[in-house]
C-alpha cells in the first residue's frame, strides 16, 4: 500500500482482531524479531533524532538484507542514513533528515535522494505526530492549522485542505499513518511487553497504538510484579506488543534517556567517513560495523569500552543534582 | 570599532537574547535559538519558559552541557514537565506560545524561510534537511529568526517556502489559512529587521554597531526599506559576552 493511502477501517480492525493479544510471553532474539518485518512493509520508528533510536533492530534488519521498507519517524538522524545507504529502505517519511545539526547536511541523504532514486516525503513535525495520532485513534485523518500556505503542503497532495463545516475556516486534514510494524526501544518492559519509558516519549505511544504490530527492544526485562508497582510509568500496554527483545545499549551510538548519552566520538568518525564518500564510505562502515560483527555486543566492542562507559557516565548524570 | 571582540555568531546570539523577556513562553530551535534563550534566562529573565520540540516545557540548559539537538536528554534538565512531541507542538496551535525562535538557511523579503530545497524541488541542486518543527512554529506564532547575513541567504523569493512568513505580502498569509502569528524580527550579525505593517516587506529597524546601510544592502539580494533615521544597536556588553562564553565553552554554536 502506498504511503498516505489509507488502510480501510475494517481491515485495521480485522488486523487487530486477528492478533494474539493474550497475556503471553513474547521474549525472543533480535534475529527472530527481525524476521517479523517483511520486505515492502511500512515501518514506524520510535524515538527522535539521536534519542531512543531502535538502532539494534535497524542493525539487524540491515544484516537480514530487508528491502523496500517505507520508514516513518518524527525526525531522522543516522538511522535514516543507514536505512537508505544499505538499500533496506527506499522511502523515508519524516520532517527532518540529516545526521544532526552539528554536522550540517547528510551527504548520504543527499546522494540517495538527489540522484539515487529514493524518496524523502517531507511533512511538518506536528503533521507526522497527528498522522500517528489519527492512526492511534482509529480515525482516517486529523485536522491541523499548520503546513497551509507552504510549499511543504504543495508537495503533499495526500493532505487535503478543507473549509471547516462549523466555522468556515481553512484547515488541513492529514491522513492517518498506521505502520505495518513499529520498532520502539524502551528502558524496561516485562516479558508481556508492558513498557516503561523514562524521559522524553516523543511519538512512541501514538506510534505503538497506530501500528499493526510492535517490536520492542528494551535495555532490560523486568518482572510483571515490578511493572505493577509503578503502573503510572507504563506508557505502552502489552496488548499492543508482539515481540520483546532484551538488548542492552540497544540505541548505541545514539542515547537512551538516563542510561547513556550519544557516543560522540563514534558519531563524529561515522559522519566524517560517510560524508567523505556517501557510497564507499557507507559500504565500508556497514562491512565493519554491521555485517561483520558476530553479535550486537561485538558491535559495542568496536565502538569501544571507553566510549560506552563515558556515554553511560554522562547519561546517568541527568539524575545528579 | 571593536569588531574583533566578538564573532558573528556571538553578536547574533546576544542581540537575539535581548528580544526575549521575563514571563514569556518561547519555543526554541536548536543552535543559536536555544543558546540565546538560555542566555536571556541567565541575564535576568529567569522566568522565561523555554519549550523544545522534543517535548520539554520549562527548560534550563546547563552551562557547558548544550544538547546536540532539542530531542536529547540534556534538554530536560531542571524542566517543569515533559510531554510527547506532538503535544508540545499543539501548545503552539492552542496559543500558549508567545515567541517562536529559529535559525534559517534562506529567507526572502516577506520572511518566508527555506530549509528544504536549493533549486527546483522536482530536480533539486541540493536537498536540505527539511522543516522539522519550523513550519509548525512559523505557522502558529510570532517568529524571531536568527541567521547569518549573506547575499545567497537573503533572496528576493525563496526557492521553496518551508516555513511561511508573510507568503507574498499584504494579507496573503491570513488568506492562506494562517490567521495568527507571522514574522516579528530577523536578527543577523549586520542588523535587526522587522516587517512593514501593510506591505509585510522586510525593513531595517537597527544597524549593528560599526555596520553601514551600504554593507547591509550589499549583502542582501533584494532592495531593503530603511527608516529615515536608522537606529544603532548597542554593542554586546562584557557581561553578555562572558555569560555566553560560559554557556558554550566548547564553542559548539558560537563559532
Amino acid at each position: 500500500m502506498l504511503e498516505g493511502q489509507l488502510e480501510p477501517y475494517g481491515r485495521l480492525r480485522d488486523n487487530l482482531a486477528n492478533r494474539d493479544r493474550s497475556l503471553r510471553e513474547k521474549v525472543m532474539s533480535l534475529e527472530e524479531a527481525a524476521s517479523l518485518v517483511q520486505d515492502g512493509m511500512k515501518v514506524g520508528i520510535g524515538g527522535s533524532t539521536m534519542s531512543r533510536t531502535p538502532m539494534a533492530m535497524i542493525w539487524e534488519l540491515i544484516r537480514q538484507r530487508k528491502q523496500r521498507l517505507s520508514c516513518s519517524r518524527c525526525i531522522v538522524s543516522t538511522d535514516g542514513d543507514l536505512l537508505i545507504g544499505s538499500g533496506v529502505s527506499d522511502h523515508i517519511v519524516t520532517s527532518w533528515f540529516a545526521q544532526g545539526i552539528l554536522w550540517g547536511l547528510s551527504k548520504v541523504m543527499r546522494h540517495h535522494i538527489e540522484k539515487g532514486g529514493k524518496r524523502y516525503d517531507e511533512w511538518s513535525h506536528m503533521a507526522i505526530g497527528m498522522r500517528f495520532r489519527a492512526g492511534a485513534m482509529g480515525l482516517p485523518f486529523l485536522p491541523i492549522r499548520s503546513m497551509l500556505g507552504s510549499d511543504v503542503l504543495r508537495l503533499r497532495p495526500e493532505a487535503k485542505a478543507i473549509d471547516c463545516p462549523f466555522t468556515g475556516e481553512k484547515l488541513l486534514l492529514v491522513p492517518a499513518l498506521n505502520p505495518d510494524v513499529a520498532l520502539i526501544h524502551v528502558q524496561r518492559c516485562d516479558a508481556y511487553g508492558n513498557a516503561q519509558i523514562d524521559g522524553l516519549q516523543f511519538m512512541d505511544i501514538d506510534l505503538a497504538m497506530a501500528a499493526n504490530s510492535v517490536i520492542l527492544t528494551t535495555e532490560r526485562i523486568v518482572s510483571n510484579d515490578q511493572i505493577r508497582r509503578a503502573p503510572d510509568q507504563t506508557k505502552i500496554p502489552f496488548f499492543c506488543v508482539d515481540a520483546v527483545v532484551e538488548v542492552p545499549y540497544g540505541s548505541a551510538p545514539h542515547e537512551c534517556y538516563g542510561l547513556y548519552e550519544p557516543m560522540m566520538k563514534h558519531m563524529n568518525a561515522y559522519v566524517a567517513q560517510v560524508n567523505g564518500d556517501p557510497v564507499e564510505g557507507m559500504q565500508a562502515y556497514l562491512e565493519k560495523y554491521v555485517y561483520e560483527p558476530k553479535s550486537w555486543n561485538d558491535y559495542l566492542a568496536l565502538i569501544g569500552l571507553e566510549e560506552v562507559l563515558e556515554a553511560a557516565r554522562s547519561g546517568r548524570s541527568i539524575y545528579n543534582d | 570599532m571593536t569588531e574583533a571582540r566578538y564573532t558573528a555568531a556571538e553578536i547574533l546570539t546576544v542581540l537575539a537574547a535581548r528580544h526575549l523577556s521575563d514571563g514569556q513562553v518561547v519555543f526554541a530551535g536548536i543552535g543559536i535559538p536555544l543558546l540565546a534563550a538560555t542566555l536571556a534566562q541567565r541575564l535576568g529573565a529567569s522566568g522565561l519558559t523555554i519549550l523544545f520540540e522534543g517535548g520539554v516545557v520549562g527548560a534550563f540548559v546547563e552551562p557547558g552541557k548544550l544538547p546536540p539537538s532539542t530531542n536529547d536528554q540534556r534538554c530536560t534538565k531542571r524542566a517543569n514537565m515533559v510531554l510527547g512531541s506532538a503535544d508540545v507542538l499543539l501548545l503552539l496551535q492552542r496559543g500558549y506560545v508567545d515567541i517562536g525562535f529559529m535559525g534559517g538557511a534562506q529567507i526572502d523579503q516577506y520572511g518566508n524561510l527555506n530549509s528544504s530545497f536549493i533549486g527546483d524541488p522536482g530536480d533539486p541542486r541540493t536537498r536540505l534537511p527539511g522543516t522539522g518543527g519550523g513550519n509548525d512554529i512559523s505557522s502558529l506564532t510570532n517568529m524571531i529568526v536568527a541567521m547569518k547575513h549573506e547575499k545567497r541567504r537573503f533572496v528576493e523569493q525563496v526557492d521553496f517556502i518551508t516555513s511561511p512568513g508573510f507568503i507574498r505580502g499584504g494579507r496573503t498569509r491570513a488568506e492562506s489559512g494562517l490567521p495568527m502569528g507571522g514574522m516579528f524580527r530577523v536578527v543577523t550579525e549586520l542588523a535587526v529587521f522587522g516587517f512593514d505593517e501593510a506591505s509585510r516587506r522586510m525593513k531595517v529597524l537597527a544597524l549593528n554597531p560599526g555596520v553601514t546601510r551600504e554593507q547591509v544592502q550589499d549583502n542582501t539580494g533584494f532592495t531593503l526599506v530603511f527608516d529615515e533615521k536608522t537606529a544603532i544597536t548597542k554593542p554586546p556588553t562584557e557581561q553578555e559576552l562572558s555569560m555566553l562564553r560560559m554557556l558554550d565553552p566548547e564553542r559548539l554554536f558560537i563559532g
